[in-house]
């Protein structure tokens, strides 16, 4: 490290410290759809994947459609609304169909969510159809915002990232400062007694796995910045998701936003001073080091037993 | 689904042996009597008076679906346009598709079906390396005969397979050697997915930038497949500054790439880069206005400009719609059937011994990519291209090498 000028080396660690928080961002939208459907519900949707990837052929769909009527620069905001709806009404729809039957059996649900993921992937494929596809990006997306002509902030990144933030803020306000929050919190504390004081549990059920779903659709959309869309893409990011979420404690949506901090800095640091898959590796053996320490993940659910 | 994709196969292929009927196109073929089936056919494959049947084995579903249905549709349309002139030796070329579901276990024992059950008498099929290694033992033992048609590492070579893509020395050298005059590189950051091809690959290309171009290596990183991460990565790039990124990043991991390359500010304006893992097909996942100006090293651009080109392409969409692009594995693929009929013809017969003891030697001057020739070590001879992406998703050739013999196992270079 000693051939660079230090003005070289401060423009470095200004902008790997962003690409954390930018993985960070990633991770957190990823998982907090998850979290609220794992942590609230005990249901392991292997389907999550899927989930954002309605949400990410949603804003192809969409920038296609804006690109026809030359409004590509407005869309993206409006698109990511419709893929929350979208994502939103179908995970409702598949905790009315699905879900509902299976809460007595986990394990079922494990299985009966990663067949539906292979189905849907296939409903991908014969829809929008093999290849990869690109959502057409709002101008003001691309590029990098420049303090100093050697610092590149992706402008994207800073979206992401702040997506992230409203999203979190938004799950925060609806669970902890909502009526509707206070149901499912309710709920899942006590089911039983919920029900005795006149909460319809099976509907909070239902929304809270919708609600889930909306916000797996969200970070979908959001990802097209980062990435492509092809039926598989959902795959990609359900290992990952799933990471954050038991390293945190699945219970616990503050758990989750310091597992997504916690790992994506590592990662992030140890991939620029060692290889990139390295990097990865190094991380993982972390998280597994912690986790036979504390199988609870790093914040223990207060779930009555 | 499948059923119809067939049905619209079949009515398209109708269309086409029209159209070539119209146009009197049919010429010369050999009528099937001249061949009778127990001479051309000593060793029980199905071959009758009239049909001969033979094996497609790609992934029409899973991950590599996307890559490899450009490789079918090349393959059928070959079979198509050969019927059309009257078949192999007198008979029409029936085809049996199979899937090999992107899993390696599946594509050994659809190959196993493939030459036993149906007792085709050859097999356009398989992409990654992983599946061709999967059914090479099953086409050794069962004396199959295979058409591979993906650019790959090299380090093989079988009397029952005939690489119709480039091994890794034909891609990467001259592509090195141009850019190293072109724009007067000395420094190379070398990036990949992680496995087979990739590595063995940047193994390659390190040789030969330290050893013939007197070059430095300033990074070498190779990707996890499917990780969409790069900021730590492109923070190095730039702290390392390197005169040419040459890359061999895969699939999804590869969009995720351009895209974040731009958005960091490292476009084509700031930064050299050689890659030898983009295609037409991966422009439309990755965007062109993220590719623009960067290059590519391949054989085929579906851009070249020459006769037998022009008209594939125009064969192509009109069978596939005009919005469908063909890249590199695409035209190699098509090259399959040609090659193999070529074989056959030469062989005077069907037996996978006498065929492919045929076609060593032999000129393919129809190929859209120019001229190949069929090499002993049954690779192809081709030249090497350079493209230059544009906006649209096309690639400008700037470069066009002499024929390269091909090398599976390079001497000093591994």
């Amino acid at each position: 490290m000693f051939d660079y000028s230090m003005a070289e080396i401060g423009n470095i660690v200004v902008m790997q410290a962003f690409s954390g928080l930018s993985l960070f961002s990633v991770l957190l939208l990823m998982a907090l759809g998850l979290a609220i459907i794992f942590g609230q519900m005990g249901v392991i949707n292997m389907a999550h994947g899927e989930f954002m990837a309605i949400g990410a052929y949603t804003t192809v769909f969409l920038s296609k459609v804006a690109e026809t009527y030359g409004i590509v620069n407005y869309y993206f905001l409006f698109a990511i609304v419709i893929a929350f709806i979208i994502a939103f009404i179908i995970g409702y729809i598949i905790e009315f169909a699905l879900i509902r039957h299976l809460y007595k059996r986990p394990l079922d649900t494990l299985l009966a969510t990663w067949g539906l993921s292979l189905v849907m992937q296939q409903i991908f494929r014969s829809t929008f159809g093999a290849k990869e596809v690109s959502a057409v990006l709002p101008e003001w997306l691309m590029g990098s915002f420049q303090p100093t002509p050697d610092i590149d902030i992706p402008i994207n990144g800073v979206f992401v990232l702040a997506l992230a933030l409203v999203v979190t803020v938004g799950v925060y306000i609806f669970m902890f400062r909502s009526r509707w929050g206070l149901r499912v919190r309710a709920t899942v504390q006590n089911r039983v007694m919920a029900g005795a004081v006149g909460i319809n549990t099976k509907k909070v059920d239902r929304v809270t796995f919708a609600l889930g779903c909306g916000i797996a659709g969200v970070a979908g959309a959001a990802f097209t910045t980062i990435a492509s869309t092809g039926p598989t893409t959902g795959s990609l990011y359900i290992v990952d998701s799933f990471m954050v979420v038991v390293f945190g404690g699945a219970a616990s949506i503050l758990g989750t936003i310091a597992s997504a901090f916690g790992i994506a800095q590592a990662q992030s640091i140890l991939q620029f001073f060692m290889t990139s898959s390295m990097g990865k590796v190094a991380t993982l053996m972390v998280i597994v080091g912690i986790l036979m320490m504390r199988p609870e993940g790093l914040f223990a659910s207060k779930v009555r037993k | 689904m499948s059923n119809n994709t067939r049905r619209h196969f079949i009515t398209k292929t109708g269309a086409l042996m029209g159209a070539l009927l119209a146009a009197g196109m049919i010429s010369g073929s050999a009528f099937a009597a001249d061949f009778p089936t127990a001479k051309v056919n000593t060793t029980k494959l199905a071959v009758t008076d009239t049909t001969v049947k033979v094996g497609i084995l790609h992934s029409s579903t899973g991950t590599m679906a996307i890559s490899e249905t450009g490789s079918i549709q090349a393959e059928k349309l070959a079979i198509a346009q050969i019927n059309a002139m009257g078949g192999v030796l007198g008979r029409k070329i029936e085809v049996i598709q199979e899937d090999g579901a992107s899993d390696w276990p599946t594509f050994a024992e659809k190959s196993k079906k493939l030459l036993v059950n149906d007792k085709v008498a050859t097999v356009f099929g398989c992409w990654t390396s992983a599946s061709r290694k999967a059914v090479l033992p099953v086409f050794e033992k069962e004396n199959g005969l295979l058409f591979y048609p993906t650019f790959y590492e090299g380090l093989e070579q079988s009397k029952n397979v005939f690489y119709t893509g480039q091994e890794a020395t034909q891609q990467i050298l001259a592509g090195l050697d141009w850019i190293a005059k072109e724009k007067k590189a000395k420094t190379f950051y070398l990036i990949g997915s992680d496995y087979i091809w990739p590595r063995t690959s940047m193994k390659i290309a390190r040789k030969h930038i330290e050893q013939k171009l007197g070059g430095k290596v300033v990074g070498e990183e190779y990707i996890a497949l499917g990780d969409t991460q790069f900021g730590s990565v492109i923070n190095k790039i730039k702290l390392k500054k390197p005169d040419v990124i040459y890359a061999a990043v895969v699939g999804g991991s590869n969009v995720a790439w351009f895209k974040q390359l731009n958005a960091a500010g490292l476009n084509s304006k700031k930064q050299n880069m050689l890659t030898i893992s983009v295609t037409e097909d991966e422009v439309l996942g990755i965007g062109g206005e993220n590719l623009e100006g960067f290059y590519s090293a391949m054989k085929y651009f579906q851009s070249l400009k020459n006769p037998n080109n022009e008209k594939f392409v125009a064969e192509f969409k009109k069978m596939w719609g005009p919005k469908s692009v063909i890249g590199d594995v695409t035209q190699a693929a098509y090259l399959g059937p040609w090659l193999w009929k070529a074989a056959v013809e030469r062989a005077g017969s069907f037996d996978v011994d006498k065929a492919a003891a045929a076609l060593p030697g032999y000129e393919l001057k129809t190929a859209p990519e120019g001229y190949v020739k069929v090499d002993p070590n049954h690779h192809l001879e081709s030249k090497l291209r350079v493209g230059k992406w544009l906006a649209n998703g096309q690639a400008e050739v700037v470069y066009e090498s002499d024929l390269i013999k091909p090398d599976p196992f390079p001497k000093g270079y591994q």
